[in-house]
């Protein structure tokens, strides 16, 4: 029943039409006449698979054009603010970890090669290897996530927040009470409750299909709490014990080669001061006013390097910082969406060497999310 | 029905032979773990890179650093490399379109750079209205 | 069944075998609409959806014009509040530009036609295209909540920092604006799929009929620029929500690069609206005229042209918003350069007029009156485009002027034409063809009686947005209050046409005016897989391969 593929120009001619003479005999029958010619994984208005394929794949790399262009805004917002005050980018980077950012880096990396190798897997039919590849995928996005909570809470926590919100770097400064990261960690959690519950559930009824499932979702939830211990680790063994005596405000850059963000940033802010001044560039106020966003107010004299640690500057900075790696973060859950669909997809057994498009359109957008990545680390994380 | 299509498979999984009548392309293993420990060895060294001071070459190394990467990312890991020339065309017109994009936006700023006015007691931007503004104060 | 069997080439001279048979009646119920996959369908959804905003728009529009009767020099004695004046004019732009005229042609008449004229089922993703219909219609829903919360009084421009310190719903307008943006681009995505993957045996891209070529530049742009509103808009609302401060002065954010985000889409998106209108013209052209489109290729090549040289001059909206120099001279060389590839048009298409059999239908005179609007429009934007005048004319009601001609003298009234041309492909009924003459005429007397004081209004320094004015002004703006109201009258009378014809309308023949191109070859309302028999490729514009047959009042193909 099947189409034969000797292509002629590359496709059928009229193929489609071979059916509406049925369909014009029996109006009323809809779509139902649709599946004597075409395996259920060919939608009925694409000719041969090969088309459907060629026709997922254009749209996603159109898509892909489209990601490209809306995250080029907010670089274009990097440039132009680094551009104008180097020194504030010099000042805020040393507040983020670039250990955590390389490891981060590397997850990413990783998980692209099992995506390009499940995409492998699906065109040779492993189903096997497609479901591990795929769920170590989702596993590597959560580990990415709960290292990433753990810097986001980490700085949260101290202040380093958004424009408006920006609070200034002092020493000494007591810790906010709230603890973000626990906040961060009760989705992930309920969800992994949720996975461990449907696991034991699969083993139950000892379905095949539901094991290959719920497998890879309970151990990718297990992931983020990894990747949240080992941003724990590596944000500082002494992290917890300081919080509580409120001593130091930031941990960041401890551990490597870096000093003491504030200290180097009051260094950088005696060359940097001098040259706002003379590029004549900086709103910065240094007396209050009904602005005070960025004023530096009487009592905040004392603030090392003020001219930089306000909110119209290093605020600015974290606005940005937000931005970008914020809606990079959505993008990776968005991924680990699709990547469960395709996991239950693949558990199914539904893909072979002329459908894979789904895995292999999902594995395009993933490698872009990487690829943004992979500039977002140096631009960001490694500013000397 | 389907699997009278697994034939395409494993005649090309060992290389990157063409000609063949199915378009399903499998990638070999040894070139994914390749290209892997390329990127992660990139990694590597632009974090290594970053301990230095090296002024203004910094960044131009960093980012040749990643476009290395994004292209190893691109070219074998989205198999940009044996794709239809249209997704490429696609890809790198977004990429002319975001240099235009940036390009102008930067150099109108870098050109009216020195007309942002200094101000470090905030009284004009105290005075000033914004100037876009004819739409006029409500409320 | 394995066989290719060898595809019917004969005509079908008869009509359908199930003339009842059509997309229309195909399945019923709210359903198998709400959840069709159906192109037509979803086209058609859209035309609804399209017309209720033009709808609401225009009730915006009329409210100006009533407000501006007078030159309310006492705010207090005034109809309208400030306040609540600079809410209208905001809505009405707003809803205007992202809810009725970037989906009007290409969503409803281009999700309609685009398949058939192709020549395939249906577009690449039918579930895509529905998506981005039900995007549509929760942008409209945020706007709806825009509406009835406390309005937006921004301008549809949303220029910061007014628009972070305004106290109006922009949060809900900014993210009804980012949802439309992305029903706009996966619409654009998919028909660019569909033209390049989809195409039947025989259709080469030189064989595609001319409003294919306007869509798919347009879609070109739609997936290019789109996303940089979408992230404009986005960051916006973050400025009001968390202050990020990117735009915003009071945090040394930089409110001219706003502008700049806001116009790398927002000239693009002009020519998202003039392009399928183009489209429409050209094909409009060469039917009605029953002569072969003049410099094919050329039309062809421009739109492409447009397309990609309108990412070229967004800076000449910010000439005086404090830009550099250098950058405003640059801008400015460069927007003369994109008149050139829309004047190639026009010339085409009175070449494509001259020596033609022309029929002095509906759809060709609002054709005929496109070009004439749309003329004056694109050479006054080259006045506004000019370093020098410009300094003058920015932001007056010259400005007004020119965008309401290129806009709605163009776009708009190249959809109406659009509508009455396929009108009897998309419902199968005929409309009265003298009353649709008559509301071309009365459309496009109100509208120079509207626009062409505002021209005047504008170089004598009538600023836009004003709620007020001074005395001088005022017999000019009564001239455009008057014409507004016929212009009113005239899209009533349009759309009473047009609504007559849906009751009591004749039926449709398969191909009434004559049209070579395939949509004409299937019956009218096409059947739901569009073709019953498979449609010979040929060239879209010889109309020497149609002729007409008096007793079924259509056209056929001519047997060979
Ligand atoms: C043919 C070539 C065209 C040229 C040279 C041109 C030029 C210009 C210029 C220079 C401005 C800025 C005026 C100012 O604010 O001072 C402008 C405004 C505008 N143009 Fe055009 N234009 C052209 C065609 C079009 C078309 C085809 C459309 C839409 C279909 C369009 C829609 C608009 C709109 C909406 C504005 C005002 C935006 C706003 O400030 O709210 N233009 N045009
Ligand atoms: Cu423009």
């Amino acid at each position: 029943m099947k189409i034969e593929s000797p292509r002629q120009q590359g496709r059928h001619p009229f193929p489609k039409f071979q059916k509406t003479m049925t369909e014009v005999a029996a109006p009323a029958d809809g779509h139902g006449h649709d599946h004597h010619d075409h395996p259920s994984w060919l939608a009925h208005h694409f000719d041969d698979a090969e088309q459907q394929y060629d026709s997922g794949k254009l749209g996603m790399w159109l898509f892909l054009v489209t990601e490209v262009l809306f995250f080029s805004g907010m670089f274009c917002a990097y440039v132009l603010y680094r551009n104008r005050n180097p020194e504030v980018f010099e000042f805020c980077s040393a507040f983020l970890n670039e250990k955590l950012g390389a490891i981060n880096t590397g997850v990413l990396l990783f998980s692209s090669l099992t995506m390009a190798w499940a995409v492998r897997a699906s065109q040779l039919k492993q189903t096997k290897i497609l479901v591990g590849m795929l769920g170590a995928t989702l596993g590597c996005a959560a580990m990415f996530l709960g290292v990433k909570s753990v810097e986001y809470s980490h700085k949260w926590g101290i202040g380093l927040l958004p424009g408006r919100y920006y609070v200034a770097q002092v020493e000494n400064a007591p810790h906010a009470e709230t603890n973000y990261l626990q906040m961060l960690c009760v989705i992930p959690a309920i969800l992994s409750a949720v996975f461990l519950l449907y696991y034991v559930y699969s083993l139950v009824i000892a379905s095949k299909f539901h094991q290959r499932v719920a497998g890879p979702l309970l151990v990718s939830g297990l992931c983020f709490f990894a990747g949240v211990g080992l941003g724990n680790i590596l944000e500082g063994g002494e992290h917890h014990d300081e919080h509580g005596a409120g001593s130091h405000a930031h941990d960041d850059a401890h551990g490597h080669a870096h000093a003491d963000p504030l200290v180097q940033g009051v260094a950088t802010a005696e060359k940097a001061t001098v040259e706002t001044a003379d590029e004549g560039i900086s709103f910065v106020k240094t007396s209050g006013g009904p602005v005070n966003d960025v004023a530096v107010t009487k009592e905040e004299e004392g603030i090392p390097n003020s001219k930089v640690n306000n909110q119209g500057m290093a605020g600015l900075f974290f606005s940005i910082y937000y931005c970008m790696t914020g809606v990079h973060a959505v993008h990776i859950i968005g991924g680990m969406l699709v990547i469960t669909w395709l996991i239950v997809k693949a558990s199914r057994e539904e893909f072979h060497s002329e459908y894979f498009g789904p895995v292999d359109n999902v594995g395009l957008y993933w490698h872009l999310v990487d690829f943004i990545w992979i500039y977002l680390f140096p631009l960001l994380y490694l500013i000397t | 029905m389907a699997d009278t299509h697994s034939h395409t498979a494993d005649a090309h999984s060992g290389d990157h032979g063409h000609g063949h009548s199915g378009f399903s392309h499998p990638m070999p293993i040894w070139m994914l773990l390749t290209v892997f420990f390329a990127l992660l060895g990139l990694t590597f060294l632009t974090v290594f890179q970053a301990q230095f001071d090296l002024g203004n070459m910094e960044i131009v190394l960093s980012l040749l650093i990643a476009t290395i990467k994004a292209g190893l990312v691109i070219a074998f890991f989205m198999h940009l490399l044996w794709d239809k020339p249209l997704n490429a065309i696609a890809i790198l017109s977004s990429l002319i379109f975001v240099s235009l994009f940036l390009g102008f936006t930067l150099m109108d700023a870098q050109g009216y750079n020195e007309r942002l006015i200094m101000d470090p007691n905030g009284d004009l931007l105290e005075r000033s209205q914004p100037k876009g503004s004819l739409v006029k104060k409500s409320e | 069944m394995s066989a290719v069997t060898s595809p019917m080439t004969t005509t079908v001279a008869s009509p359908d075998k199930s003339p009842e048979h059509h997309y229309l009646n195909h399945s019923s119920g709210f359903l198998s609409w709400a959840l069709t996959l159906d192109h037509k369908r979803i086209g058609m959804m859209y035309l609804a959806g399209i017309l209720f905003s033009f709808f609401l728009g225009g009730v915006f529009a009329l409210a100006i014009r009533i407000h501006l009767w007078n030159p309310n020099l006492d705010p207090e004695a005034a109809w309208l509040s400030n306040a609540t004046y600079n809410r209208v004019f905001t809505l009405h732009g707003a809803i205007m530009v992202f809810l009725f005229i970037i989906p009007s042609v290409p969503a409803a008449l281009g999700n309609f036609l685009l398949p058939i004229m192709l020549g395939t089922k249906d577009v690449a993703f039918p579930r895509l295209n529905l998506g981005s219909f039900y995007l549509w219609v929760t942008g409209l829903l945020f706007f709806t909540y825009t509406l009835f919360s406390s309005g937006i009084d921004t301008g549809w421009t949303f220029y910061t920092p007014y628009s972070i310190e305004s106290k109006s719903a922009v949060e809900a307008a900014t993210l009804g604006v980012f949802i439309l943006g992305f029903s706009s681009i996966f619409t654009g995505l998919n028909f660019i799929v569909t033209i390049n993957t989809m195409r039947p045996p025989g259709m080469t891209w030189f064989k595609m009929p001319l409003f294919l070529w306007a869509v798919y530049a347009t879609s070109i742009i739609q997936v290019l620029a789109t996303p940089v509103l979408g992230i404009t808009v986005l960051l916006l609302a973050l400025e009001r929500f968390i202050g990020i401060g990117i735009f915003d002065p009071a945090l040394n954010g930089d409110p001219v690069t706003f502008q700049h985000f806001f116009w790398f889409y927002s000239h693009p998106a002009v020519y998202i609206m003039i392009l399928p209108a183009m489209g429409i013209i050209s094909e409009l052209m060469s039917v009605h005229s029953h002569k072969g489109i003049f410099g094919y290729r050329m039309i062809a090549y421009s739109s492409i042209a447009i397309a990609l040289f309108g990412f070229l001059v967004w800076g000449h909206h910010m000439f005086t918003s404090g830009m550099a120099d250098v950058t405003t001279i640059v801008f400015s060389a460069l927007t003369f350069t994109v008149s050139i590839p829309s004047a190639i048009k026009v010339f085409n298409w009175l070449g494509t007029m001259y020596q033609g059999t022309v029929a002095l239908n509906t759809p060709m005179i609002y054709a005929l009156a496109f070009i004439f609007l749309f003329t004056i429009g694109g050479l006054t934007g080259l006045f506004l485009g000019a370093l020098s005048t410009d300094m003058h004319l920015h932001d007056t009601y010259f400005v007004v002027a020119h965008f309401h001609y290129v806009m709605m003298g163009g776009t708009l009234v190249a959809f109406l034409g659009g509508l009455f041309h396929w009108w009897p492909k998309m419902t199968g009924k005929m409309f009265n063809d003298t009353a649709g003459i008559l509301s071309a005429a009365i459309v496009f007397v109100g509208f120079n009686l509207t626009f062409l004081p505002q021209f005047v209004l504008g170089t004598r320094g009538m600023p836009r947005r004003y709620a007020s004015y001074v005395r001088e002004f005022q017999q000019l703006h009564q001239l455009s209050t008057i014409g507004a109201m016929t212009l009113g009258l005239g899209l009533l009378v349009a759309g009473l046409v047009l609504l007559h014809s849906l009751f009591y309308g004749k039926k449709a023949p398969m191909n009434p005016w004559g049209g070579a191109t395939l949509e004409w070859e299937c019956s009218s309302p096409p059947p739901h897989d569009n073709f019953s028999s498979p449609p010979t490729v040929g060239d879209p514009y010889d109309f020497t391969s149609v002729e007409y047959d008096g007793k079924t009042g259509s056209y056929f193909k001519k047997k060979k």
